[in-house]
């Protein structure tokens, strides 16, 4: 297949509706920016956003039991196609879209905020300048952020089908634009937060660079772009090709960096702190799930061929990224700080499943849980978990802004113990306590990776775990126990309205759920995680 | 067709009192919470009659986590029935003997907080207690730690805070270390094509031992060791017990310091045989310096609570170490050490607990003939500290007496040295009494301690020295009991006594 040649492709839209659906939603969107009338424009916009992904949901579900190749070319050479919607795709799509609802929930937030959103009133304003005053006293909202949201996850939603190099380019540029946009876009605070968005931007375009490059080997190794051809050319030829490893290396390091793995993590807790809450939020979610997933085919379908080699490499990342994630986070003083370094630590354990490599093709027996579930479990946990805490930073304030330091945040468990005991509950989530989500995660992302024979990066996993506990028991001590420090005034929390209410009650039943009875969900998650595998036919 | 779920309603019925308090008046929170803990009380002790009287069998077993083997399976054998026995006597007891204790707002979390958290403690505790899954078991065992946790932290003296993450963290980092050898038994059970992780099944299995079955069964036992607790891993417990009220501490020691010894029972023993055999020289070795440690250590100290502390870490040293000589006589003396070390040294927690109470000190030079202003407490105090040296006529007696026989037959030299330990013990109990109660009551005592032990206090004592001098004179229903584990985990093990003239005499 010649770069130069061009056949129309015959797509199955049914099967690209959920992607099309978010794309499209993004499109109307920026129309709606242009034609609606200010007063009606954020409510529009919620809507648009809140039912595209609902319709995205549902078209997911729609063609459910269809698996297809988008794309397949019609010569029986049994090339798959550059975007291919299989079992993965559907669950890690499904997965993706209900947080995306969930994180522009908090998007939507208005009354704890005092009627405006946690969004900047006009962007354009040198901060604390009489313009910005102004665009405040005027009630201006930025409702551009939903359409930039949208076609974040549009972007998200194609990397996790992408099949292809410059297909996943594609994706990852689509996700990544929007996301430095709008970490500049915090109402508080909003030089720390123009300076995240820059960071994010010069090291994203760093990393996108050095993909790019790695692309580009690739492809002199390859000589084609698709999975399938690199496949082919890992089985046939020699997988000790300098151009394949050193491609390879480039190409993971784009996604590690999307993931938040050491030693491509130093961009996370500046952003993670600058960022807007609700955007940190969304990123800390959406944007892991979207790089765990491309990661996962990339290296399960594409160079599955040469697992031996890639698997090493992964788990000495995952051991470097717990280590530094969990040993960093313990002296954290900043709440959304100290989360974003145990997003790191957590990107680390979601990796112990991935070097883990059990699937079909690795001995994997059929009704026992693989590394592709484990992981999709795994990040359903702790999202659960992260986006609840971020919906609880965004009710506590002093004088109406948002209070990040820990120490602000003490003896607050006693004085609201309703979110007091919200949050001790995410909390021990995220450390793997049992009757949780996070613990059933954790459970079967490291007994996957045990059976893949790596159960002593399961130990060290398990020793970081350890680590991690001190940095959840040390926020809950503080909270329950620590006397109050003499502030003028303390912290208090607002009442939360409609949508972050909505977001608190869905994290906490679904941590406790899947806590209690994960068998279903795992279940179906196994039953739809194979990778569909290009069939060898030279 | 599923019967009646007995033993869920059972581990339910807490929990229930915990949602009834949350939603209560605070006012209300007390007697709600007594209430349910005395309902529990009489429900067990139904079911305990109905499962012996009637030779029935209580187990349930549903599907949980398939895919990984799991499933939700309850099982009431001897030493679940034991264990839950003493848990939901023990539950109500301290709830009375914590009645009057005065947690109003600036004491953290308030009264309806602690008794809602000591309900969460008696459900979870009873459903490890019940569970005859791994996993399941596991996930109680982790479970029971944050509600102590918040007991110790929120209930609990001036640096309860610390005590309590220190509680918490050993806890939490044994259990993670306990994980690790669940996912390891997990992978093994898998690999073996036949997933289930029912402790019956487990030990069909018989898993050839290798290198890493010798690590996994390491894991289990540190885990266990640390929440038991054994020397070296013991430091949290001095601290715990020194912070927390004396009825958390009662709990804690007598309840959920249980557990560890317990699973010794249930997945050393009964899932790794070969690798138990392998490494009890070590552990019994390791037992004995739990003992004469927790004994020198208690007549070392000067803390009445941190006395009491390594008084059980000796105690607990006696249980492994009958629970690793593998003989039926000292499997059944360390189930039946485990029930009567819970009465003796609840007990004896909560009696000083009053005194310390009334003189605000736990310190041993602040006090000095109490004996002569409140001979009930000093009384209490007496026998329940020679229940817990093992005089005979009190149950633990019989219990130390079985334990040390079985020894014997089988290491004749550990079990001579294990019996100096007892002698210690009279030490640091009868020193502590002289200390306590003997003498000339100095003004200081006789201004603090004014009054004798009110109704309230002696009814929550009654129970528990009625029972542990009852099943001294009387212990047979107690061990019959217990007869039947003992003897499916000798069977388990591949054990056979040692023929001696001496485990006769145990009976």
């Amino acid at each position: 297949m010649s770069l130069l040649e061009f056949t129309a492709p015959s797509l199955d839209y049914g099967l690209l509706l959920p992607f099309l659906i978010v794309l499209g939603a993004a499109l109307v969107g920026i129309l709606i920016e242009a034609f609606v009338p200010r007063q009606a424009r954020f409510a529009s916009q919620v809507v648009l956003a809140l039912l595209a992904l609902i319709a995205a949901i549902g078209a997911v579900l729609w063609r459910w039991s269809v698996i297809n190749l988008v794309d397949p070319s019609t010569d029986g050479s049994g090339i798959t196609g550059s975007v291919i919607i299989d079992g993965p795709t559907k669950a890690f799509w499904l997965i993706l879209f209900g947080f995306g609802l969930i994180a522009l929930l908090l998007f939507a937030e208005r009354r704890s905020h005092g009627g405006a959103t946690a969004f900047t009133p006009m962007a354009a304003a040198v901060p604390g300048s009489d313009q910005e005053k102004a665009a405040a006293k005027a009630g201006l909202i930025h409702s551009e952020m939903f359409p930039l949201a949208m076609f974040s996850l549009a972007g998200m939603s194609l990397m996790l089908a992408a099949n292809d190099l410059l297909v996943l380019f594609i994706a990852l540029e689509i996700l990544s634009l929007p996301l430095y946009v709008m970490s500049g876009m915090a109402r508080q605070r909003r030089l720390a937060s123009q300076e995240a968005a820059l960071k994010y931007f010069l090291l994203g375009a760093a990393a996108s660079a050095i993909f790019l490059f790695g692309v580009a080997l690739l492809f002199g190794y390859a000589g084609g772009f698709a999975y399938d051809q690199l496949a082919w050319a890992v089985t046939d030829g020699s997988s000790g090709d300098p151009l394949l490893l050193a491609g390879m290396g480039m190409v993971a390091i784009g996604l590690l960096f999307k993931l938040g793995a050491v030693p491509f993590h130093s961009w996370v807790p500046d952003v993670y702190q600058g960022a807007p809450t609700p955007v940190t939020a969304f990123m800390s979610v959406c944007t892991k799930l979207a790089a765990a997933g491309g990661l996962l085919r990339l290296l399960y379908v594409s160079v599955g061929g040469m697992r031996w080699t890639w698997q090493p490499i992964i788990a000495g990342v995952a051991i470097l990224t717990i280590i530094v994630g969990v040993v960093i986070a313990i002296n954290q003083t900043d709440l959304k700080r100290l989360l974003a370094y145990s997003s790191i630590a957590h990107a680390g354990f979601l990796l112990v499943p991935v070097a883990g490599g059990l699937a079909l093709t690795s001995g994997l027996m059929a009704g026992q849980v693989g590394s592709v579930a484990a992981v999709a479990f795994y990040l359903i946990g702790y999202g659960l978990a992260t986006i609840g805490l971020f919906a609880i930073i965004m009710l506590v304030r002093r004088q109406g802004l948002e209070v990040t330091d820990l120490e602000a945040w003490a003896g607050i468990g006693r004085r609201h113990p309703l979110l007091g005991a919200l949050m001790t509950f995410f909390l021990l989530s995220l450390a793997g306590i049992p009757l949780t989500a996070g613990f059933v995660g954790k459970l079967a992302a490291f007994q996957a990776a045990w059976r893949g024979g790596y159960w002593w990066l399961v130990l060290v996993a398990i020793i970081g775990s350890i680590v991690a506990v001190f940095i959840y028991i040390r926020v809950i001590q503080v909270i329950y126990f620590k006397a109050a420090p003499d502030l003028r005034e303390q912290p208090h929390m607002v009442m939360p309205g409609v949508p972050v209410t909505i977001v608190l009650v869905l994290c906490a039943l679904g941590t406790l759920g899947l806590g209690l009875y994960p068998g279903p969900v795992l279940e179906w998650l196994q039953a739809i995680s194979d990778f569909i595998v290009p069939v060898h036919t030279p | 067709m599923m019967a009646f779920p007995f033993l869920s309603v059972l581990g339910l019925l807490p929990l229930v009192g915990v949602l009834l308090t949350c939603l209560s008046k605070p006012r209300a929170a007390k007697v709600l919470g007594l209430v349910t803990a005395l309902v529990t009380l009489a429900y067990a002790a139904g079911l305990i009659a109905w499962s012996q009287g009637f030779e029935q069998i209580l187990g349930e077993q549903v599907d949980w986590l398939p895919m990984i083997g799991s499933s939700y399976a309850l099982n009431f054998d001897g030493l679940s029935l034991v264990m839950v026995a003493l848990t939901v006597l023990l539950v109500p007891v301290v709830l009375i003997a914590e009645w009057r204790s005065d947690w109003s707002a600036d004491h953290r979390l308030g009264q309806r907080g602690f008794v809602a958290m000591v309900l969460l403690v008696e459900c979870f505790a009873l459903f490890s207690f019940l569970s005859f899954d791994l996993l399941l078991f596991y996930i109680f065992f982790e479970a029971t730690l944050i509600p102590m946790y918040f007991l110790i932290a929120g209930w609990g003296g001036q640096k309860g805070r610390q005590a309590g993450v220190k509680f918490l963290i050993f806890g939490l980092a044994g259990g993670l270390i306990m994980l690790f050898a669940v996912i390891g038994v997990i992978a093994l059970s898998l690999g073996s094509g036949d997933i289930s992780l029912n402790f019956a099944d487990l030990s069909a299995l018989q898993f050839a031992s290798t290198p890493v079955t010798k690590l996994i069964f390491i894991c289990f036992f540190i885990a266990f060791a640390m929440k038991a607790p054994m020397f070296p891993v013991h430091i949290w417990l001095p601290d715990a017990a020194e912070q927390s009220s004396a009825g958390t501490t009662a709990l804690l020691v007598g309840v959920l310091d249980k557990l560890g010894t317990f699973a010794m029972i249930r997945v050393c023993l009964g899932v790794f045989p070969e690798e138990s055999a392998w490494a009890s020289p070590v552990i019994m070795i390791a037992a004995l310096v739990s003992i004469f440690y927790g004994a020198f250590a208690a007549i070392g100290s000067r803390n009445l609570l941190r006395l009491l502390a390594y008084t059980s870490i000796s105690h607990f040293g006696f249980i492994v170490l009958g629970i690793f000589a593998v003989t039926s006589a000292s499997i059944s003396g360390s189930i039946f050490y485990m029930v009567n070390h819970g009465l003796a040294t609840g007990a004896l927690f909560l009696a000083i607990g009053y005194l310390i109470s009334r003189r605000g000190s736990a310190s041993l030079d602040a006090y000095g003939g109490v004996a002569k202003i409140a001979p009930l407490a000093a009384g209490f105090t007496l026998v329940a500290g020679l229940a817990s040296c093992a005089l005979p006529g009190t149950s633990s007696f019989v219990s130390e007496f079985l334990v040390v026989a079985g020894v014997w037959s089988r290491h004749p030299v550990i079990a001579g040295v294990a019996v100096l330990g007892t002698v210690v013990a009279a030490v640091y109990i009868l020193r502590t009494y002289q200390r306590l109660m003997t003498g000339e009551p100095s003004t200081e005592v006789s201004q603090a301690i004014d009054k004798d032990l009110n109704w309230r206090e002696r009814i929550a004592l009654i129970p528990l020295v009625l029972a542990f001098l009852v099943l001294g004179f009387w212990p047979q229903p107690a061990l019959q009991v217990i007869e039947p584990t003992t003897q499916y985990y000798m069977s388990v093990a591949g054990a056979t006594d040692p023929v001696s003239d001496l485990e006769e005499g145990g009976r």
